[in-house]
């Protein structure tokens, strides 16, 4: 289910690392909590986002809900599909429901994220 | 939390649930837009049972309730109910609430779960004068609300009440799979569709088999966010958003439910000098016209000037758009008024829309 090469934060965002550049998005666990999603606001590119600041807001019908950056960066390109079908995010939150693109300031600030067991294993925590 | 009788239910189905008023209820089932959808295309089924309801029997029971009412109930026979509210003297609402006419000496209320303690104290607490029982019958009843185009022949093979010959606000005793049950053609969606009434202490199969008979038509159980987004489309109220003991009746609109002819009742001397006055603020609809969602409390301006916060507020699945209510000077009221509202560091255009939002094309 959640991806072995994509880094996972306790807000629910995922980071895939590509060279220098990271794809961010929110993890099937948020889409299903947030319901559905209707509206996305998203950041232009060329913002400097520091570790855990708000990259933008997801609208769902019954809710808003911010969704961080989990690590610090310079956005290099925004998934322009979202602002059209903002459902990718339910649909496929993992794969066309990407939502930014940074380049990573410091990759070390990686190794502070899950891996994929143990963020099934902080889902598995959370539903207890 | 409280649990209704078919709580269990509920989380066999998959239901999310959440705590609303001290109840653990279903938020959604299988999600929102699709729960939105199904009543509106064909059928759904909700769980009320944390509503309240209150029985005054007595010779003086009609004027009791004409007293705290601003509605006429002297018009109802047996079978008949009636949407009203709970006044204040200064015409402000302690809640709305339907009166279902039992007989010339019994008259059912049903008020909402938020207020349920509250209106009982106060319907209990102004009977001085009057011959007058009043019983909180809450605990012992349990409530679905089944609702779309599709409820009456979903309905009728389960109960010997007459469905096809029950006009809209009106009620009949009978059984529902076997259930003694009161079933009113009443509801919160703007659809066609009935609420059923039951003090059986199990009451589980009236949902159960409404599902069976219902599923293969596309009937789906419905949660409190799709409740939520229906009622708003319909521009029905919910109490504690667009309705309060700070808002007027005449201000929120609903100038239809009051009769000042049937005679004296809890609030009218303002309601008369409200009229004569002329009011400062209305009740109306908007829609946003700049991409997002306006919700409950954000803040609206008229001409760059805070004026109010919106009071209901939702993304509309059938319309696909931002929907709210909100109050704004008369000045402002005008359908077509272009106004704003602050969603977050923005500032979104809206604009006054004519209400309801949504009107099903027949009515029975």
């Amino acid at each position: 289910m959640y991806p072995n090469d994509f880094y996972y934060t306790k807000d629910h965002e995922w980071i895939k690392l590509e060279g220098d550049e990271g794809l961010v998005g929110i993890t099937d666990f948020a889409q299903h909590q947030l319901g559905d999603i209707i509206f996305v606001e998203l950041p232009q590119v060329g913002k400097e986002l520091g570790t855990h600041q708000s990259i933008g807001v997801v609208e769902s019908v019954k809710s808003v809900s911010d969704v961080y950056s989990p690590v610090a960066g310079l956005i290099t390109a925004v998934n322009d599909d979202l602002s059209q079908t903002a459902d990718l995010l339910n649909k496929d939150p993992h794969g066309k429901g990407w939502i930014i693109r940074l380049k990573i300031k410091e990759k070390k600030e990686l190794g502070g994220l899950m891996k994929a067991s143990e963020y099934e294993k902080f889902l598995e925590g959370l539903e207890a | 939390m409280d649990k209704t009788r078919f709580n269990e239910l509920h989380k066999k189905l998959g239901a999310k649930m959440v705590e609303f008023v001290g109840w653990e209820m279903p938020i959604e089932y299988k999600g929102i837009i699709d729960e939105h959808m199904a009543v509106r295309t064909r059928a759904g089924l909700f769980d009320v049972s944390h509503m309240g309801e209150v029985l005054v029997t007595g010779k003086g029971a009609l004027a009791y309730v004409q007293w705290l009412t601003p509605n006429d109930a002297a018009r109802l026979g047996p079978g008949q109910v009636q949407y009203t509210a709970l006044m204040t003297p200064e015409s402000t609402f302690v809640d709305d609430m339907l009166v279902y006419c039992m007989g010339p000496e019994t008259y059912f209320l049903v008020v909402n779960a938020a207020n349920v303690a509250k209106d009982f104290a106060w319907i209990a607490g102004h009977t001085k004068g009057f011959d007058v029982k009043v019983e909180n019958q809450s605990a012992a009843y349990s409530q679905v609300a089944l609702q779309g185009p599709l409820a009456e022949k979903i309905l009728q093979p389960l109960t010997d009440v007459n469905l096809a010959g029950m006009k809209s606000f009106w009620w009949a005793r009978g059984k529902v799979s076997g259930i003694s049950c009161l079933v009113s053609r009443t509801g919160y969606t703007g659809e066609d569709g009935f609420e059923v009434y039951t003090t059986d202490p199990n009451p589980g199969p009236v949902w159960t088999t409404i599902i069976e008979k219902g599923t293969p038509l596309g009937l789906l159980p419905i949660g409190l966010g799709a409740r939520d987004t229906l009622r708003l489309e319909s521009k029905l109220m919910l109490y504690g958003n667009d309705i309060t003991d700070q808002t007027t009746v005449l201000e929120a609109d609903l100038k239809w439910i009051v009769k000042l002819q049937k005679g004296d009742f809890l609030g009218k001397p303002v309601i008369e000098r409200q009229l004569a006055e002329g009011l400062k603020r209305k009740l109306v609809g908007f829609e946003l016209v700049d991409k997002g969602v306006a919700r409950p409390h954000y803040p609206a301006y008229v001409r760059g000037r805070r004026a109010a916060e919106v009071c209901s507020g939702t993304f509309s699945p059938l319309l696909k758009k931002s929907i709210g209510l909100v109050y704004l000077p008369l000045e402002a009221t005008a359908v077509g008024t272009e106004f704003e509202i602050g969603i977050r560091d923005r500032m979104a255009k809206a604009k006054v829309v004519p209400t309801p939002f949504y009107k099903r094309a027949d009515r029975k």
